[in-house]
């Protein structure tokens, strides 16, 4: 379960990105909005949402929004995973965000992280907002019915409180290390 | 006709899929018992040739064809659908053509 609620402040977080440079929550203190996604490679209910996460990215940019995709997967028992993989991916998708690795796990488990994709969506004061699915609909983006993030982006923008702030994130487990 | 659905439980939307393989079937005019097997532990998941979470055999063979080289294990499963899309589950049209096909092949 989430450690944060609506109204949560953001937990910080430094964490290397595909590129090599070095990612900090704190850069984006400038923003209107900051969308923490956590994500990962392998996962197909991620992969099904990705292209609309590059679109939001592209469509809010330019209003201030910035997503942080972060992959705290353990690359051990899914090497599709690894940080390599990641560049990978991030290349031949275009991604136009961040994406970083939680190598230790550990922003994964302070943010109470349990599925891919979650997003954690925080306003420029660095309050929560929204937590849970992109949209209502992994698998058909013409069929959404509800785009949950989109919606809740627009209302941090207004200076409102969206009218859901959270809905159950729908994906793969994320992967945890297993204790030596 | 031997169908079998195996799945893991943690990874969503396994019963959507079993659902939409059930009418399908219900569809076709296909009455079959289904083996539902719960995939629990990597050694189950090597031992059954699991590649993922919802996956389907009619007659022993998976609907989409699985590499050679595929990697077994608890996780969920990509299904490239006809238009290019990644879904977590089968298309209805994948598995109404793995139905067919294999009832034309006996």
């Amino acid at each position: 379960m989430a450690n944060l609620k609506p109204g949560d402040q953001a937990i910080p977080f430094s964490l290397p990105g595909v590129d090599g440079k070095t990612y900090a929550l704190a850069d984006y203190s400038d923003k209107n909005a900051v969308a923490v996604i956590f994500t990962c490679n392998h996962c197909p209910y991620a992969q099904a949402w990705e292209g609309r996460l590059i679109q939001a990215q592209a469509d809010y940019a330019d209003k201030g929004v910035q997503i942080l995709a972060i992959n705290a997967n353990d690359a051990t028992t899914h090497p599709g995973d690894s940080f390599e993989a990641m560049q990978q991916r991030a290349q031949e998708k275009g991604f136009n965000f961040p994406y970083l690795h939680d190598e230790s796990q550990e922003i994964a488990r302070a943010y109470g992280a349990e599925r891919t994709p979650e997003i954690f969506l925080f306003d420029k004061n660095g309050k929560l907002q929204y937590h849970g699915a992109p949209d209502d609909n992994y698998e058909d983006p013409n069929a959404v019915q509800h785009a949950w993030f989109r919606d809740a982006i627009d209302a941090v923008l207004a200076g409102q409180t969206p009218a859901v702030t959270t809905t159950e994130p729908k994906g793969c487990t994320i992967k945890w290390k297993q204790p030596a | 006709m031997a169908i079998e659905f195996l799945y893991y439980e943690d990874c969503p939307s396994h019963d959507v899929a079993l659902e939409r393989l059930q009418t399908i079937m219900a569809e076709e005019g296909i009455h079959a018992d289904i083996n539902i097997i719960k995939v629990e532990t990597e050694d189950q998941a090597q031992r059954l040739k699991f590649v993922g979470s919802p996956t389907i055999r009619i007659g022993g063979q998976d609907i989409v064809p699985v590499p050679a080289n595929a990697h077994y294990s608890l996780t969920c499963r990509a299904y490239r659908l006809d238009d290019g899309r990644i879904s977590p589950l089968p298309s209805p049209d994948m598995i109404r053509r793995a139905l067919r096909e294999h009832i034309a092949s006996v």
